[in-house]
């Protein structure tokens, strides 16, 4: 069958007898759930065109066919480890539509949740750093000091991992008892924890060698591709949704957010940790002005409804970067449209230009340095 | 094409945002039924007060474009803007040079089968200017749709906005395969998350039904 009669992305391309075409997934570990389409010349690469869309779900068009509670639960599925930063968006613009005021608890209970859900979310996309460079005790030691937080998430909401725990109107249920000292204990020895890592990770200079200098992004191209989060932040922009767009309490808490200037693998790298830090620095302030008791949920009427044709973008700042949510109402008890602007899919467009003219073997490090989750980029 | 982007007036709450009442001189106000039966527009029933920073924004834009676009709300940080398609193009050239705003957050269609039309709805923002941190702009255009898209022949056209932000680049590839909109100009209108050989109508479209439901 020659080409002509094949679909476009199907065609065989004609090479030279220098370069050669890889692909690198979906099957391969390294490259997540995708596939990276790359052409080399010896060792170094000179094309790259990510191939995204291996687990495409739908998720948007679903939406459309539920009501606006029934849709909390397949919301959170792109990104499981950070379900809570998935649902906060859709949340907050459900509650626009709806008009409804969230009690003063709920929004500490929810910037709790969530800033333990970008710590989960960040120790597993560490584990998953380190081991694809090689360093197999951070694939141990992240893995298995998440599971800290998780046994928190796990008493506040029930579950291990898809909470399902931020509903339109507060939170679905209340802190359990005595829970405020569990909490602080083991946020500050998760701190404690982290700490340890800079020795055997980031003061290595194994891992120095390997990634510094590797796929440089500098500040105007940053700016020019759009990225968001940690990516953006190591190229020298200072842009944190928390403190520029601060949504719930964030306003009131001393947030700090991390920038470097380098923007190369290394900064991209060392920044979400540097966040986790913060993190913990958040919780601990939150847990100490939370009002002690009083409602954590406004009572809705069932199937709530919005009000005529209307629409509304909420962002939050998730693990890998802002995270928005589109959401068109026509008045009916499901969303017109619901459209998640996830920061993967953001940063995946940074891959082809960090990719071209690296090593081969830089590959793993540029890629995993972008923070990107291949199911939440497709969602 | 003439007055599209009226209907397409996504109305705010009431009681939020009066922008009607800017001389906008609609050239041929007609109120085409809409989805949700709601009267087109409702100007100057309650003079709710505007945020200035976001009104100031809207009323620059007003001033250089006049009639060619509509505000279609201004509330907190956010001002949206419609314009049809023949005047995107020349609209996001003066958001990003006059305005500072320098990359695309999100790109979204919105299928609207009973105007016989779809929108794309761009989220304009800003990271080197520090005053707009938390402004976004959202830039919606419609394009004719056409009922029975033939893959290769496609007949919903919009300009591509990517010579002017670069970000839009893989956003407008995934408008293209789910909603069958080309964007004329755009320099790689490949597929991107569906397979190579999806030969269904593009799954985001309001014909396309998920089995069962």
């Amino acid at each position: 069958m020659t080409n002509e009669f094949l679909p476009p992305g199907l065609a065989l391309q004609k090479a030279d007898e220098r370069i050669m075409t890889l692909n690198v997934g979906p099957q391969h570990p390294g490259s997540g759930h995708m596939r990276i389409i790359v052409q080399i010349d010896g060792d170094y690469i000179v094309a790259c065109d990510p191939d995204p869309g291996y687990v495409h779900r739908g998720e948007e068009k679903m939406a459309e066919y539920r009501n606006y509670i029934t849709n909390i639960p397949h919301l959170e599925r792109p990104v499981i480890h950070d379900s809570c930063n998935v649902l906060y968006p859709y949340v907050l613009g459900v509650e626009d539509l709806l008009g409804i005021e969230v009690p003063e608890r709920a929004k500490y209970v929810r910037v709790i949740c969530s800033e333990l859900n970008r710590c989960i979310y960040t120790m597993y996309w560490l584990a998953i750093y380190g081991i694809f460079l090689g360093h197999s005790t951070m694939f141990m030691w992240p893995a298995g000091d998440r599971e800290l937080l998780i046994d928190l998430m796990e008493k506040i909401s029930g579950a291990r991992v898809t909470h399902a725990h931020f509903v339109p109107g507060g939170v679905r249920n209340d802190l359990p008892p005595n829970f405020e000292e569990v909490c602080l204990r083991q946020v500050n020895y998760f701190e404690k924890r982290i700490r340890e890592y800079a020795a055997v990770f980031y003061d290595n200079p194994i891992l120095i060698s390997r990634t510094q200098d590797t796929g440089v992004l500098s500040r105007e191209d940053a700016i020019r591709l759009g990225v968001t989060g940690s990516v953006l932040r190591a190229s020298g922009v200072d842009y944190d949704l928390r403190k520029k767009e601060p949504y719930d309490v964030y306003e009131e808490l001393d947030v700090h957010s991390n920038v470097m200037k380098e923007g190369d693998s290394y900064a991209r790298s060392k920044i979400p940790w540097l966040d986790m830090l913060e993190s913990c620095n958040i919780i601990k302030q939150a847990l100490e002005k939370m009002p002690k008791s009083g409602s954590v949920r406004v009572k809705l009427k069932p199937n709530p409804k919005g009000k005529g044709l209307n629409s509304v973008y909420k962002r939050v700042e998730s693990g890998r970067g802002s995270l928005g949510c589109h959401i068109v109402s026509d008045g009916k008890v499901e969303p017109y449209r619901l459209k998640l602007s996830v920061g993967s899919f953001r940063n995946l467009i940074a891959l082809p230009y960090l990719l071209k003219g690296e090593k081969l073997g830089n590959m793993p490090s540029v890629y995993w340095s972008l923070n990107y989750w291949p199911v939440e980029a497709d969602r | 094409m003439s007055a599209n982007t009226e209907q397409v007036s996504i109305e705010e709450k009431p009681a939020e945002e009066k922008p009607a009442a800017k001389p906008v001189a609609k050239p041929a106000a007609k109120p085409v039924a809409k989805p949700a039966a709601k009267p087109v527009a409702k100007p100057a029933a309650k003079s709710v007060e505007l945020p200035a920073f976001e009104k100031n924004i809207s009323d620059k834009i007003v001033e250089k474009f006049g009639d060619k676009i509509v505000v279609s709300f201004v509330k907190e940080n956010r001002v949206g803007i419609n314009v049809d398609k023949e005047n995107v193009h020349d609209v996001a050239r003066f958001i990003r040079d006059e305005l500072n705003y320098d990359h695309v957050e999100s790109v979204s269609g919105v299928d609207y089968p009973k105007d016989k039309e779809i929108e794309v709805v761009y989220h304009i923002g800003s990271y080197s200017d520090p005053s707009l941190a938390s402004q976004l702009i959202v830039l919606a255009t419609r394009a004719e749709r056409e009922e029975n898209p033939i893959p290769g022949k496609d007949a919903t056209k919009l300009p591509t906005l990517r010579d002017i932000f670069y970000s839009v680049e893989f956003h407008e590839r995934e408008v293209f395969e789910m909603f069958g909109v080309y964007f004329t100009g755009h320099p790689d209108n490949r597929r991107l998350l569906l397979p190579e050989d999806w030969a269904d109508l593009p799954p985001l479209r309001k014909d396309f039904a998920i089995k069962g439901r």
